[in-house]
């Protein structure tokens, strides 16, 4: 039955359906309505749970550590400088090899102070050893939450699940939530073969000399590189069991003769679907929706892009310096192809600025450009912009 | 054959020591390491049914050289600023799950009086059933002898060194124990290695009571400090006798009972030494001036916890000795 719910709600009960047992977080827009509503939750008497409030980001990811190695499921979230602050923990967590379950609303960075969705948060913890899934919509932010949690259990890693803040977790929408029975039956109980237990006591978080770390390191890697199947997997059996996916690794969209498609991650998906009804006559257009960022998925990217003459990343963050985060992996990944595409890198919706339908057919012009675009922020008003800057 | 030294037979020895200890011998200490000696006697007083959060820091690096571990109860390193966090997530975790099994912090004065002190202070505030208890050696041995908060003012660190213009550290030892006394936590308190009983007794103190407790062990370092390792507990113990580290319980913040001092030594006795304070004794104004600030703040010491012993107690400075005194365990 469809329910008409807030983003942030919607994932507060499907963080609840998973049963955590502890659940640890530090309040920061535009995550803070997750929190609130699990508190609501458990103060209710609806979902047993310890809730830790801590005194800060780094604290909450430190206090989930800490509970999931202790063989309980765990649960936090957050946002823009709290993913920042807890940058240490997060690399922490995955170097350990815990499973656990953030969620992030994506915000973009300070300075300038911004409350505002960009991807930049989770973009700048891309190398700390997680999952990251990101989710066009909010149906996908509640599915994405508990294949997340089988995802982590069976491959022993975090996951980050990122939804866009404010365009999901501020939007009402109707949404499926799956009954509690179901997501039992999806999510059989957490148990941790490492858990801190005095009957099997064991050293975790040692220190690791030059002859053990690459292999550490080698093995983390590796692990990463396997959870592809495990993404698909529970996506496929999620299906199987709710009548709905998320599109696994990579997914595509549109008609299989058209030779140029537009790559993005996270709710624009929504946007440029609307668009492409908008702007029939600009001719076939595939939409590539990227939602696992890591593992990067470059073999489902090849076979996604094949045959294609041009391809259109459009990313919502900013190395600044670079050639574009997303853009610069997809470039690598697909230069191995026989004949690769022509891929041109955008960076747009910055801060929360609003991403139009009249963006679409500005991108699909810019697939014309030779040589590609290599990297532009597609939405500056030099207007704006001090001279030198320009 | 059975090692022999000095006429002592070490398998009797062995003998005697309790059945369990949590951290096991092999670790790669240095000789006369006062943290490795206070984390064995809290171990011992834990017991098997624990599970030890340790923040990064000497502890951490000389008990866990991959692919061994000196740990006999589950051991946990995160990082160096939030093992009382960590810790706080353990114990909801057993708490959830219906599990008894204690959660003990260990860290540093690093880890405790600077990085780690928010992570602390929140732990304390939410009054988690967690014993931590900070080793406290009074600077950043475990990077090669850096100054802390908690290093006492005057003492020589390789940041706080005696130069032209400096007579060693500038600031004072940051009064720790009165800020967890501010949290309220139902118990608090001050120890040492050199005391061996006594701080068995407070360690069980600390896990028996519901809620969150905190213990400040007084831990030599003899690469730190400067002295020899075989002086470590005479270093110690000088440090109670002359006020210069007192011995306090506190419940609810209140103090609560102290150790006496029965013959109050003077603080050069224990400052001599050690070579951090050896700049102390040169002939000059300001070495001078410093002994006497020293001595100063020992006696204040020895006056706001009223540490001066009216008459002999069995607990006092002098009774609570047992290791130099042959009583009990060794006799």
């Amino acid at each position: 039955m469809l329910e008409a719910i807030e983003g942030s709600a919607a994932v507060a009960r499907a963080v609840a359906l998973c049963r955590p047992q502890v659940i640890a977080a530090y309040p920061i827009t535009p995550q803070t309505h997750i929190v609130e509503n699990l508190a609501r939750f458990i103060a209710d008497g609806a979902l047993r749970c310890e809730l830790v409030s801590v005194e800060s980001e780094f604290s909450a990811a430190s206090v989930v550590l800490g509970a999931a190695a202790s063989g309980s499921r765990a649960y936090t979230a957050s946002s823009a400088q709290g993913i920042l602050l807890m940058t240490e923990v997060l690399y922490n967590i995955a170097g350990l090899r815990i499973p656990l379950v953030l969620t992030c609303a994506n915000r973009a960075v300070g300075a300038p102070v911004s409350a505002w969705n960009d991807q930049q948060d989770s973009m700048a913890m891309r190398d700390a050893g997680w999952i990251q899934l990101y989710c066009a919509d909010n149906q996908e932010a509640i599915d994405t939450t508990i294949q997340a949690y089988r995802i982590a259990e069976r491959t022993e890693l975090p996951v980050m699940v990122c939804m866009d803040g404010f365009t999901l977790t501020h939007t009402l929408e109707p949404l499926e939530i799956p009954a509690q029975e179901q997501v039992d039956a999806f999510l059989p109980p957490y148990r941790f073969e490492r858990a801190l237990d005095p009957m099997h006591p064991r050293s975790i978080g040692t220190v690791v000399p030059p002859e053990y770390y690459t292999e550490a390191r080698y093995a983390h890697h590796r692990a990463l590189l396997r959870a592809q199947d495990e993404i698909v997997a529970a996506d496929a059996d999620f299906e199987a069991a709710f009548g709905r996916r998320c599109g696994g690794l990579v997914s595509v969209d549109g008609p299989s003769d058209a030779r140029i498609a537009i790559l993005s991650i996270g709710s624009v998906i929504g946007t440029l679907l609307d668009a492409r009804d908008e702007y029939p006559e600009l001719g076939p257009v595939k939409l590539i929706k990227l939602r696992s960022m890591r593992p990067f998925p470059a073999d489902a990217l090849q076979k996604a892009c094949a045959g294609l003459s041009d391809l259109i990343v459009l990313e919502r963050a900013l190395s600044p310096g670079g050639i574009g985060i997303v853009s610069a992996e997809v470039r690598a990944a697909l230069s191995e192809m026989q004949s690769p595409p022509r891929v041109h890198g955008f960076a747009a919706g910055l801060g929360g600025r609003d991403m139009p339908l009249e963006l679409y057919p500005h991108l699909i012009a810019a697939a014309k450009a030779r040589p590609p675009v290599r990297f532009s922020i597609v939405d500056v008003d030099p207007s704006k912009v001090a001279e030198e800057d320009r | 054959m059975e090692p022999k030294r000095e006429g002592i037979s070490v398998a009797a020895l062995h003998h005697q020591q309790p059945a369990f200890r949590g951290l096991d011998a092999g670790h790669m200490a240095c000789p006369g390491c006062g943290q490795a000696l206070g984390a064995r006697l809290v171990t011992e007083a834990i017991g098997p049914d624990a599970i030890i959060a340790n923040a990064t820091g000497c502890l951490e690096v000389f008990t866990s050289m991959w692919p061994r571990s000196s740990w006999r109860v589950p051991w946990i390193h995160s990082l160096f600023e939030n093992a009382p966090a960590v810790a706080s997530g353990i114990e909801a975790a057993l708490k959830a799950q219906g599990r008894q099994t204690k959660v003990v912090v260990m860290g540093g004065d690093g880890g405790t009086f600077d990085i780690g002190l928010q992570s602390l202070s929140g732990m304390l505030e939410r009054n988690h059933n967690v014993l931590y208890v900070c080793f406290d050696n009074e600077a950043y041995m475990n990077t090669g002898v850096q100054r802390s908060s908690s290093t006492p003012h005057a003492a020589m660190t390789t940041t706080s060194p005696r130069g032209e213009t400096r007579m060693g550290k500038r600031h004072l030892k940051k009064d720790l124990l009165a800020i967890i006394g501010a949290h309220r936590i139902p118990y608090a308190a001050t120890a040492t290695v050199a005391y061996p009983s006594d701080l068995r007794a407070k360690v069980r103190r600390g896990i028996e009571i519901e809620g969150a407790a905190f213990l400040l062990v007084h831990s030599p370092c003899p690469l730190g400090w400067g002295h020899d390792g075989a002086d470590s507990i005479e270093v110690a113990r000088l440090a109670v006798q002359t006020g210069f580290f007192p011995i306090v319980e506190m419940e609810r913040g209140v103090v609560a009972g102290v150790m006496k001092i029965r013959e109050v030594r003077p603080v050069a006795d224990y400052l001599r030494l050690q070579d951090r304070f050896q700049h102390l004794f040169e002939d000059s104004r300001e070495a001078r001036e410093e002994l006497q600030h020293l001595q100063e703040l020992a006696d204040h010491n020895i006056e706001v916890y009223g540490l001066r012993a009216d008459e002999p107690h069995p607990r006092d400075s002098e009774g609570a000795d047992t290791v130099r005194r042959g009583g009990m365990r060794w006799s």
